[in-house]
């Protein structure tokens, strides 16, 4: 489902990732940890070419990304992406923030696209909240608004990008929760994070990067339980 | 003091104060779509639209209106060889207003739309939209509201500068002054009054401006 080979990224002068490989399969839920300036979510942008790869080659369901004959918006049609801060529209209600795409993009009709969102708000628990404005929502409830709102598209893969790095202890729970639920209908899933207790429940394949490379990985049990690279140990002896 | 004269000349000052709503309202209005659309260039990665636009913001901001009244005025139909019509003054002055004004407000959106973090077009570039969607329905809806007090701030400036089209002929509200001072030589009443209606038209925006404000930061209108 997608290919990475041999990926490098420069910002200006600075490495940023130094080569990475990865085959991540359909239905798989992949892993990604690692101290922060490992290079993970800048490995995860790429994905959706939110930032260009300097050099290497990245194929998403059998398209590759830096070609310049593939038009990236189809792409990203396919490829849901939630991040940190959630970024839902402030000028929009939860409803509309989940329309939007799917009618502007897909060019779904109006009744078709609310009927939809409706439905996905009761899958993340937000029923109520339809005509909520995001700034008087929690964090965890944007959060579940942005999942919704990738969802509306219909992707075929979701990234994640730190989802529950900005939110208060008390709501990371309700976010890793519908985050579980999506894996286990099948999505096709790649979660930067710090949850380590997700990484071991729901991922199938942990990645640990470091300085700009994928130094081990494994099913959870080989890393959390039995890592042999000595920066892997270093790592999850400071967090677990 | 001679204040029979200031409230005698207030019929024939108002007559040049309707043409100085006039002239600022077109000028405005026209300078708000040359703004934004030479925003939109402005903050385009395409040079051959990026370079005009800051060679056109330069150019108006860096030269007086006045002279560039004068450039567009008197200086146009000789360059450009052409006839001038009848109100060509009158036409040569909303111009440069709009011109003048539009460079300035290229700026307020430029700012405007930066302003928005960039998380926001990330989400909607993400969620597949285009880079003009993600303009339309994403970030110009949020900058529009941060836009409108300089936007109100520029309105009343064009409303004083607006004075600088006497130089054209135009009998706004400032020569409707100067003529009445001519015939009468006694430029205090009559310029207090001049002075004072301008403070009125300036005072009752000022105080429009901030009532929008307030409507856009209580949230009723998103």
């Amino acid at each position: 489902m997608i290919s990475v080979k041999n990926l490098h990224k420069y910002f200006g002068k600075l490495e940023v990732l130094k080569g990475v490989d990865a085959q991540i399969a359909e239905k798989e839920v992949v892993v990604v940890i690692g101290p922060s300036g490992s290079g993970k979510s800048t490995f995860l942008r790429c994905l959706n070419k939110l930032e260009e790869a300097t050099s290497g080659e990245i194929i998403i369901d059998g398209i590759p990304l830096n070609d310049n004959a593939t038009n990236i918006n189809m792409i990203r049609r396919e490829v849901g992406m939630v991040f940190q801060r959630f970024n839902l529209f402030p000028h929009k209600t939860a409803l509309k923030n989940i329309e939007l795409a799917p009618i502007k993009v897909r060019g779904q009709g109006r009744q078709e696209a609310e009927q939809k969102a409706r439905e996905l708000l009761r899958k993340v628990g937000l029923e109520d909240k339809a005509d909520v404005y995001p700034d008087q929502l929690s964090g965890g409830q944007q959060q579940r608004v942005a999942i919704a709102r990738a969802l509306a598209m219909h992707p075929k893969i979701m990234l994640f990008d730190e989802p529950t790095s900005a939110l208060d202890p008390e709501m990371v729970g309700e976010v890793l929760t519908v985050m579980k639920n999506l894996a286990r209908e099948g999505m096709t899933m790649v979660v930067v994070t710090h949850e380590m207790g997700f990484a071991r429940e729901v991922g199938d394949r942990v990645l640990f990067m470091d300085e700009g490379i994928i130094v081990e990985e494994g099913s959870p049990e080989e890393i959390f339980s039995n890592p042999k690279n000595p920066r892997t140990q270093s790592f999850l002896s400071k967090i677990l | 003091m001679n204040w029979q004269l200031s409230i005698s000349s207030i019929p024939d000052l108002l007559q040049g104060a309707i043409l100085t709503i006039e002239l600022t309202a077109v000028a405005v209005s026209s300078g708000t779509i040359i703004g934004l659309l030479m925003a939109m260039c402005r903050l385009s990665k395409r040079k051959f639209l990026s370079v005009p636009s800051a060679v056109y913001v330069d150019f108006f901001r860096g030269t007086p209106l006045l002279v560039q009244l004068l450039l567009i005025g008197y200086g146009a139909p000789q360059v450009l060889n052409f006839q001038a019509p009848d109100n060509w003054f009158y036409i040569a002055s909303i111009i440069a207003l709009a011109l003048n004004s539009g460079a300035y407000i290229t700026e307020i959106f430029r700012a405007g739309i930066q302003s928005i973090d960039r998380g926001q077009s990330e989400a909607a570039r993400s969620l597949g939209m285009s880079q003009t969607q993600s303009m339309l329905y994403v970030i110009l809806p949020q900058a529009v509201k941060r836009v409108i007090p300089p936007l109100g701030n520029e309105f009343i400036a064009m409303l004083k500068d607006s004075s600088l089209v006497s130089v054209l002929a135009i009998q706004e509200l400032l020569l409707s002054g100067k003529i009445i001072v001519g015939r009468t030589y006694q430029p205090f009443p009559v310029y207090i009054m001049v002075a004072l209606i301008y403070l009125v038209m300036t005072f009752i925006i000022s105080r429009f401006v901030n009532y929008t404000e307030r409507r856009f930061a209580k949230n009723d209108i998103r």
